[in-house]
Order: C-alpha cells, then sequence, then structure tokens
C-alpha cells in the first residue's frame, strides 16, 4: 500500500507544480502581444515572458517529480490520482484569473473528474502481450 | 478557434500516446534501471514510432499554449480529458484492447463532461 509519507508529499509536489505551471503559463500567454497560434516562432518569443518561460520550467519539473513518483507507488494509484487536477485547474482559474465559473461548469468539472479517476484506475494489461507487467 | 485548437490538442496526445503504446508493446517489456535508461534514449533514437510519438507530444504541448492563451484555464485543462474518448476508443478499434465497463463508464462520464463544458 502506498500510505508513506514519501509517496504523498511527492504526489503533492506533482500536483501543486502542474496546477501552478499551468496558471504561470495561462497567466504569462494571456498577457502576450502576439497571438501564438499565428506564428512558430511567436511561441520562441513567448518564452521571453517571465510567467511563460516559468510555468514550462515548473511542468518539465512535474514531470521529472512524476517519474520519482513512478518509482515508489504504482501507476494505477498515481493515474486517478491525478485526476484531481482538473478540480485544481478550475479553482485556481477562479481565485487567481477571476474567471467566471458557472454552475454548469462546476459540473462538467465533477464529471470529467469523476470520469477520468475511473477511466485511469482500470487494469493495467487486457491484451496480454505485455509481458513484464506483474 | 477554441475547439479547433482542443481539437488538435486531444489527436495529437492520443496520436502520441497510441503511437507509444503501439511501438513499446512491439519491443517488449522494458526495465527501468540507471542502464534501462540509456537503453531507453537510444530505443528512442531507434525507434521512428517513437519519434513520431514526441512530435506529437509538442505538438499538442503548443496546441495546449494557444489554447491557454484564448480560453479560460477552468475551461482548456478539464477539456484536454477529452483524449480519454478517444483514446479508448482507439486502444478498442486499432490496439485491440478489451474496454472493460469501468473504463466505457469513465469514457461516457469524460464525455458528458465535455458536452456540459460547452454550454
Amino acid at each position: 500500500m502506498p500510505q508513506s509519507a514519501k509517496t504523498y508529499s511527492l504526489l503533492a509536489l506533482f500536483l501543486a507544480l502542474r496546477a501552478f505551471g499551468n496558471l504561470s503559463l495561462a497567466w504569462g500567454t494571456k498577457h502576450l502581444t502576439e497571438t501564438l497560434s499565428s506564428h512558430p516562432l511567436a511561441y520562441l518569443r513567448s518564452l521571453a515572458h517571465p510567467f511563460v518561460a516559468i510555468g514550462v520550467v515548473m511542468l518539465v519539473v512535474a514531470l521529472l517529480v512524476r517519474l520519482a513518483l513512478l518509482s515508489v507507488a504504482d501507476l494505477s494509484f498515481i493515474l486517478p490520482m491525478t485526476a484531481v487536477g482538473y478540480v485544481l485547474a478550475a479553482l485556481l482559474g477562479r481565485f487567481f484569473l477571476h474567471e467566471l465559473v458557472t454552475p454548469w461548469r462546476w459540473a462538467a468539472v465533477a464529471l470529467i473528474f469523476a470520469g477520468a479517476a475511473l477511466v485511469s484506475s482500470t487494469p493495467q494489461s487486457t491484451t496480454g502481450s505485455a509481458q513484464g507487467a506483474k | 478557434m477554441t475547439w479547433l485548437l482542443l481539437t488538435v490538442m486531444v489527436v495529437a496526445t492520443a496520436l502520441s500516446d497510441l503511437l507509444q503504446s503501439y511501438e513499446m508493446k512491439r519491443s517488449g517489456a522494458q526495465s527501468v534501471g540507471a542502464r534501462g535508461i540509456a537503453r531507453l534514449l537510444l530505443m528512442i533514437v531507434e525507434r521512428r514510432y517513437l519519434l513520431l510519438s514526441i512530435a506529437c507530444l509538442a505538438f499538442s504541448f503548443f496546441a495546449f499554449m494557444a489554447l491557454l492563451q484564448s480560453a479560460p484555464l477552468s475551461f482548456a485543462v478539464p477539456a484536454s480529458a477529452a483524449s480519454f474518448i478517444l483514446e479508448t476508443v482507439a486502444a478498442k478499434l486499432l490496439l485491440k484492447e478489451e474496454i472493460g465497463p469501468r473504463r466505457a463508464a469513465g469514457a461516457a462520464l469524460v464525455l458528458c463532461g465535455i458536452a456540459l463544458l460547452g454550454k
């Protein structure tokens, strides 16, 4: 059972890094003067914005923390837990970016959270071709 | 524009996962020790599908950035879960995986959520 304090602190760190990385990226890209989808080079230039750069770095570190997390806990434990990220995004958008989150949207987020948690808690291998699966 | 970016992101994510899953299953189980990681990196360069999968992942991230720029955070991140629906369907049809009732129910819930997001 993944009960250790290390597992939960890594999980909390991963969730926080990803949620705040997305927040930083959202804040940064919304304050750019050019539209990102207009030109490939716009992406390179956007990295000069501190919040975009910080957001990208946080998301990369989040991936590394997730790797560390995978080494101490099962994927089938981690995946449903990361569905919390959808709820966190709605909360951060509401409170930091002052987005209007309607009751419909809260319901949508709740459904997506439940669905994602359910999808990711299914058995790992059903095809029998993954020899390494224990 | 929002729904177009979302579609690009979701399709790229699903494609990346499918290519990865297909290629990794084909090459058999991998160990993840220090030497295992080095071998994995070498394999990424050798296997064309893996490279393609990483390119898809990058593409999906760029679409995500553009989506974050134009749409609310409380929409963009939950909407990215739409990849679960596409991946479940593709896993069944293309990878011939068996989709259990839990997984089908989960994908259906996500689908309802996405439809509700659009309201």
